[in-house]
């Protein structure tokens, strides 16, 4: 679609949209929020992307293939999954790391790659889907 | 806790990850479904040698108590059900490296195939009735893709009738799955088969069990609601309809035969009635089953019909409510699962020779290739119940059964089923084998070895294997049965399962 509008809007919100995807992603870890609405809205960057400036230019811009973000988030839910089980526990037990920077204290865990994984699940799959769209018509 | 209850589910998750991630080679991916499907055949017997020494196996996902999280729970049935899926999903994937074009592959056939065994193991595996609704799906969604890939347009019709139909009856299973939950406030298993029969209203646990009759009653296509079956299961490649008609409609057997023995039982639910709906239903589904596939010419058509009419036969075992009568329907599952997949994959091996599957247009096959008729007649005699094969013992155990009980009239009628069975198959053999060569064939016909050049042999080793192993039952059958027979009694007292899941009561 050919609209200066719709452009330079594009441009100006395709990072506030990434920013806020993230934002919602890191903020469900503890509050609402989390992989799934944040791949949402993560989705929805790329989907305005490809309305404005078409499905080829977007696919540059996402570097991986969809179909491969799907696999590589598949596969970081079956790692998250597998983790506990290292440690003798049963597939999906979460397990936690703590690491003390002073300011920054940061908690890194198995639900967060859990989340990840469907973060890039929901991604690829929506930007499989709208991909398909726009090049079949 | 069994840590390794969860592999059955993680390695074909692994497996067509790894596929997605290397989708772009053909090779790559070959060798991954091929390893994908040996690791899980592998895990399964490791597993099953720990069910059988230790008695049920249950793993607590994520470690949350058993009502609360997800339970896997592996008992005899289901070990012996994740076997012979495990058995099945490496002999089709070696069957789809022949059979199997370029362009379905890059669609993702090779994931696509082990999401499918994942569903099957996950419905298999889950002790939560929402988790099994959840598995179907996963096996819903992954057959739909299979069905419908390669866009024909006689694939295209068979796959609507089949989407709708099972979006239906997942939808009437959800229905079911809710009116539990209200009754009872749990969704575990265990749980239910504990607190079910201390509803109240029981003639709504009986409506309830009725729904999942109606649910499950679809997805193992029996009588009056198996058209959809012979509609759609004879589009797509032969390895898809191999799996599909060897697999899918036996889990919903399963699930029948696990609703029906752990949550409606005489305690929660009137038994008679639903035991007499069934005994009808069973009855039904072998007849018509029977003359539908008589009445048809086409090789694919003729087994798809052959799939109603056998489940009838497992239906009429579980109706009979019995350890004999659960037993052989166990062991029904078992043959009919290598049987049926077995003459799906020589039907596609005889199309590929004489490119047709209209039996009128086939013919010289015995002729020509004496060593794949041999391969037919064990699987069909199989399937016909003749001995010393699998199947004679499955028939015999259920005719036991059904004659102990003296339910002489539909005893009757599986015999008389198991002989029109019979004529069919020696229709097939008539025409396809015996018949004379057709006038025209394809070019290779007669000159391409079954073992050689042409690759052939791709196809005809899993035929082989399976033929192998349906006259290994046959000729010793006593350690399966013996199997079978401690399925039933565990299926028959549910305080086992319920101890194993939910702590001592």
């Amino acid at each position: 679609m050919k609209s200066l509008i719709l452009h330079t809007a594009t441009r100006l919100m395709i990072g506030v949209l990434v920013l806020f995807s993230l934002f919602l992603f890191f903020r469900g870890h503890d509050e609402p929020g989390g992989g799934f609405i944040g791949g949402l809205v993560g989705a929805g960057a790329f989907t305005l992307y490809a309305i404005a400036f078409g499905s080829e230019a977007t696919r540059k811009v996402l570097r991986i293939h969809p179909i491969t973000l799907i696999a590589l988030g598949l596969l970081s839910l079956v790692v998250s999954g597998l983790i506990p089980m290292f440690f003798a526990e049963p597939f999906l037990t979460g397990k936690w790391l703590f690491i003390e920077w002073g300011a920054f204290d940061t908690k890194l865990s198995t639900p967060l790659l859990f989340d990840i994984g469907v973060y890039l699940c929901v991604v690829g799959f929506i930007v499989t889907v709208i991909f398909s769209l726009e090049e079949e018509g | 806790m069994n840590g390794l209850l969860v592999l059955p589910l993680a390695i074909p998750l692994i497996t067509a990850t790894l596929g997605l991630l290397f989708r772009k080679s053909s090779q790559l991916q070959r060798w991954i479904g091929v390893l994908g499907a040996v690791a899980l055949l592998a895990t399964a017997i490791l597993l099953f040698r720990d069910v059988h020494k230790d008695g049920i196996q249950v793993l607590q996902l994520g470690n949350w108590a058993a009502p609360f999280g997800i339970t896997l729970v592996a008992d005899m049935l289901a070990m012996l059900m994740i076997g012979i899926s495990a058995i099945m999903g490496l002999m089709i994937a070696v069957y789809s490296l022949y059979d199997i074009d370029k362009e379905r592959e890059r669609f993702g056939y090779y994931p696509l195939l082990h999401i499918l065994i994942m569903g099957v193991n996950g419905s298999f595996l889950t002790g939560d009735i929402f988790n099994l609704y959840v598995w179907f799906e996963v096996m819903l969604i992954a057959s739909f893709i299979l069905l419908a890939l390669g866009n024909s347009k006689n694939q295209l019709q068979g796959a609507l009738k089949y989407v709708f139909i099972n979006l239906f009856s997942s939808l009437v299973f959800l229905f079911g799955v809710a009116l539990l939950y209200g009754m009872t406030g749990t969704l575990n298993m265990a749980d239910l088969a504990v607190r079910l029969p201390e509803v109240e209203n029981s003639g709504l646990v009986t409506t309830t069990a009725m729904i999942f009759m109606v649910a499950f009653g679809i997805k193992a296509a029996v009588f009056p609601l198996f058209f959809w079956l012979p509609a759609s299961y004879h589009t797509p490649p032969v390895a898809i309809s191999a799996i599909f008609g060897g697999l899918l409609t036996k889990v919903g057997v399963y699930a029948l035969i696990r609703v029906f023995t752990l949550l409606f039982t005489g305690e929660s639910a009137d038994n008679d009635y639903l035991h007499t709906i069934l005994l009808w239903v069973g009855g039904f589904t072998m007849v018509i089953g029977v003359l539908g596939a008589a009445s048809h010419m086409e090789f694919r058509k003729i087994l798809s019909f052959h799939i109603v009419s056998q489940i009838g036969y497992m239906i009429m075992g579980l109706a009979f409510n019995t350890a004999m009568g659960i037993m052989g329907a166990i062991f029904y599952v078992l043959h009919n699962i290598l049987a049926k997949s077995n003459l799906f994959l020589i039907s596609g091996i005889a199309q590929r020779l004489l490119g047709t599957f209209e039996l009128k247009k086939m013919g010289g096959l015995y002729k020509h290739y004496p060593f794949l008729a041999v391969l037919f007649l064990i699987s069909a005699f199989a399937l016909a119940g003749f001995p010393p094969l699998s199947g004679f013992w499955a028939k015999l155990s259920l005719v036991k059964a059904g004659l102990s009980i003296e339910q002489y009239v539909i005893t009757g009628v599986a015999i008389l089923v198991g002989l029109l069975t019979l004529f069919s198959m020696t229709k097939i053999w008539l025409t396809a084998f015996w018949g004379p060569v057709p006038e025209k064939t394809p070019d290779h016909f007669g000159k391409m070895p079954l073992f050689g050049a042409g690759k052939l042999y791709i196809l005809v080793i899993p035929v082989m294997v399976i033929a192998g192993l349906i006259i290994l039952v046959g000729l010793n059958a006593q350690p399966l049965l013996e199997l079978c027979m401690t399925a039933a009694e565990q299926l028959l007292d549910p305080s086992v399962y319920i101890e194993a899941v939910l702590g001592p009561q």
